[in-house]
C-alpha cells in the first residue's frame, strides 16, 4: 500500500511539465516526466564515490564519511573499485609518480563520471607548488575536474558543499543528447 | 599461522596491491608473489607520496617549516610540530647566548595537545585495523571519538587536522578560556567509550583469532629492523623515549609503558599483530592519564605571553635570530614511534640540511620479512597492525 503523497513532492520532475494522475489516497500515482530528468534524479541521489585518498585531505574525507557528517544521507557510499564509482574525489597531493595511476583510475570509471578536486594540492599543488620538485601542480593537468574545493585541508562541510554544487550539475546532465561540459566551478 | 605451499609446477602469481587500494592506508604499492593463497614474497614500492619536504626545508626559515611538519605526519600533526620545534630549540640551545626559554604553561600545553593527538592517532590506527579485518562499525566509533578531539583542537588553534600550533619557543596562542573542563569531559568520554569499543571488537573471537600469532616479530628482530614505537613495544621491548629520554616536561608526569605480552591468550605470541593492537589501546588510556596530569599542573594564564610561568611564547622573535653553527639530532616519541629530526645549520637563518627519520619507514621495511608464508588476506592485517602512514615513509 502506497502512502498518499501530495502531488509533486517526490516527483522527480525538475524542469516542469510533470503531471500526476490519480487522486484518491492509496491509488497508484502516475508521474510524467522526461526520461532524462528521471535518470538524472537517480544519479543525483546515488553518487557513489571512489575511496581515493593519497594524503592529509584523505583523513578529512574519512571524517566526512564518518558518523558526524555522514555523507551516506546524500546517497554517497564509498566504493573500493573505480568501476563501481560515479564520483572521483581526488583527496590529497598528487605527485608525478602518482599522476599516471590517478589518470588510470579515472579512465577505469564508467561514464558519466564526475571529479571533485579536494584541497589545495589537488587544485594547484598547494603548499608544495613552489618549492617541490615532485608534486604535480593540479590534477586538472591530467583529467577534467568539475568542482574545486579549496582548503588545506577543506573542512568536511566544504567538501559537502562542493558535492551539493556537483548535484546541481548532475541534475542538468544531458544523458541522451550531446552537450559540452560546463566550465568548472569553485565551490 | 604459517602454511607452506608448493605448487606442482612451481609457478607463482604476481599481484600488484596498490598504489590505490583501500587497505594500504594511502599510496603504498606492494608487489606480492603468491603460490595459490600463500605469499612467497612481498616487495613494497614506495615514493608515490614523495613531496620533497626535506628539500623544501632548505628554502625556509626555521619557523616557516612548522606547517610542513604537519604534513609529514598529518594523523598526529601536533606531535610532528613538537618534534620539529624541540629539535630546532636544541639547535639554538647549542650556543648559550641563543637559548630559547619556554614558559612553563607552554610546556604543559604542549604535553596536553601532543597526548590528545596521540589518542586521536591511535584511534585511527585501531579503527582502521578493525576495518581492514572486515569490521566496519568499530571504525565508525573510532572516527566519532576522533571528532571530539578535533573539536577541542579547533577551539584551541582553529584547525581540525593541520594545526601549526606548536611553535619554536612555545605555542602559537594560549588555550581559550574555559577549555579545561571541556578537555576533562572529553577524556572521560573517551575512557567510557573505549570500554564499549573493547566489548565491540577486542573481545571478538573472530578478530582475536585472526590476529593472534599473525606476523609475529620477535624482540631481537624488532630491534634489528629498527622498529620503533608501539610496534617495538608490541614485541616486548620496553622502550619509550618519553620515559627513557624525556624531552619537555615528560619527566614530570607519571605513566606506564605498555609492552606486548601475548595478550591473545593460548594462540597468541609476544609480538604478534594482536599485541601491537593492544599496546595501542593501552597507550590511549595512558595518554588520557597524562592529559589529566597536564591539566592539573597547568599554571594559570598570565596576562603576558612572555611570562616564564603563565605565558605561552617567551620570545616571539627568538627563532628569527640566526642559530649557532652545528648539527643536532633530536628524537621524540610520536604515535608511530621515535621520530628524529637531524638538522645541519651553517649559521644562517635557513637550515643547511634537514633529515627526518620516521617510524613508518622502518615499519614498511619489515614487510618483506614478515610476508612469506602468510595468507594473502593477512598482508592486510600486517599493514594495519604496523600502522603505516605513507607521507611519513615518503616525506
Ligand atoms: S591540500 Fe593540504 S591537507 Fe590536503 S593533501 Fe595537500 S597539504 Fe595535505
Amino acid at each position: 500500500m502506497v502512502d498518499p503523497v501530495p502531488s509533486g513532492s517526490i516527483c522527480p520532475v525538475r524542469t516542469g511539465g510533470g503531471l500526476t494522475v490519480g487522486s484518491r489516497p492509496g491509488d497508484c500515482e502516475l508521474h510524467l516526466t522526461a526520461v532524462e530528468d528521471f535518470l538524472n534524479w537517480g544519479k543525483e541521489h546515488s553518487l557513489f564515490y571512489l575511496l581515493f585518498a593519497t594524503a592529509c585531505c584523505g583523513i578529512e574525507l574519512m571524517q566526512t564519511g564518518g558518523p558526524r557528517y555522514d555523507v551516506d544521507r546524500l546517497g554517497m557510499i564509498p566504493r573500493a573499485s573505480p568501476r563501481q564509482a560515479d564520483l572521483l574525489i581526488v583527496a590529497g597531493t598528487i605527485t608525478h609518480k602518482m599522476a599516471s595511476r590517478a589518470k588510470r583510475l579515472w579512465e577505469q570509471m564508467a561514464e558519466p563520471r564526475w571529479v571533485v578536486s579536494m584541497g589545495s594540492c589537488a587544485n594547484a599543488g598547494g603548499p608544495f607548488s613552489k618549492f617541490s620538485y615532485s608534486v604535480l601542480n593540479g590534477i586538472d593537468k591530467h583529467f577534467p575536474v568539475d568542482i574545486y574545493v579549496p582548503g588545506c585541508p577543506p573542512r568536511p562541510e566544504a567538501l559537502i558543499d562542493g558535492v551539493i554544487e556537483l548535484r546541481e550539475r548532475v541534475r542538468r546532465w544531458q544523458t541522451l543528447g550531446v552537450r559540452p561540459r560546463d566550465a568548472a566551478v569553485i565551490a | 599461522m604459517t602454511i607452506v605451499a608448493e605448487s606442482p609446477d612451481g609457478e607463482l602469481m604476481t599481484l600488484n596491491m596498490g598504489p590505490h587500494h583501500p587497505s594500504t592506508h594511502g599510496v603504498l604499492r606492494l608487489i606480492v608473489e603468491c603460490d595459490g593463497e600463500v605469499v612467497t614474497s612481498c616487495q613494497p614500492d614506495i615514493g608515490y607520496l614523495h613531496r620533497s619536504i626535506e628539500k623544501i626545508g632548505e628554502y625556509l626559515e626555521f619557523p616557516q617549516f612548522v606547517p610542513y611538519t604537519d604534513r609529514v605526519d598529518y594523523v598526529c600533526a601536533m606531535n610532528a610540530n613538537l618534534a620539529w620545534c624541540v629539535a630546532a630549540e636544541a639547535l639554538y640551545a647549542m650556543d648559550p647566548a641563543s637559548v630559547i626559554k619556554i614558559p612553563e604553561r607552554a610546556e604543559w600545553i604542549r604535553i596536553l595537545v601532543a597526548e590528545l593527538n596521540r589518542i586521536s592517532s591511535h584511534l585511527v590506527a585501531v579503527g582502521a585495523l578493525a576495518m581492514d579485518m572486515g569490521a566496519y562499525t568499530p571504525f565508525l566509533h573510532a572516527i566519532a571519538l576522533r571528532e571530539l578531539i578535533n573539536d577541542l583542537f579547533e577551539s584551541i588553534c582553529g584547525a581540525r587536522l593541520t594545526y601549526n600550533y606548536v611553535t619554536i619557543g612555545g605555542v602559537a596562542n594560549d588555550l581559550p578560556a574555559g577549555i579545561e573542563p571541556r578537555i576533562a569531559a572529553a577524556l572521560d568520554q573517551i575512557e567510557r567509550e573505549m570500554r564499549g569499543f573493547n566489548k565491540l571488537i577486542t573481545g571478538n573471537t573472530i578478530f582475536r583469532d585472526r590476529l593472534a600469532g599473525t606476523a609475529t616479530i620477535s624482540a631481537a628482530d624488532a630491534v634489528a629492523w629498527g622498529l620503533v614505537g608501539p610496534n617495538l613495544r608490541g614485541s616486548g621491548v620496553d622502550f619509550d623515549l618519553r620515559r627513557d629520554e624525556p624531552y619537555g616536561f615528560y619527566d614530570r608526569v607519571e605513566f606506564a609503558v605498555p609492552v606486548g605480552d601475548a595478550f591473545a591468550g593460548a594462540n597468541g605470541r609476544v609480538g604478534d599483530a594482536f599485541d601491537r593492537y593492544i599496546v595501542r589501546l593501552l597507550e590511549i588510556l595512558e595518554s588520557t592519564r597524562i592529559c589529566r596530569q597536564a591539566l592539573k599542573h597547568l599554571p594559570p594564564a598570565a596576562p603576558k605571553a612572555a611570562d616564564l610561568v603563565g605565558g605561552w611564547q617567551a620570545d616571539v622573535k627568538a627563532a628569527l635570530r640566526k642559530p649557532p653553527k652545528g648539527e643536532v639530532h633530536h628524537r621524540t616519541e610520536m604515535p608511530r614511534g621515535e621520530t628524529g629530526y637531524y638538522l645541519i645549520s651553517d649559521g644562517s637563518k635557513i637550515p643547511y640540511r634537514i633529515r627526518i627519520r620516521t617510524g613508518s619507514f622502518t615499519a614498511v621495511a619489515i614487510i618483506p620479512k614478515l610476508a612469506p608464508g602468510l595468507m594473502l588476506a593477512d598482508i592486510v592485517a600486517v599493514i594495519g597492525s604496523l600502522d603505516i602512514v605513507l607521507p611519513e615513509v615518503d616525506r
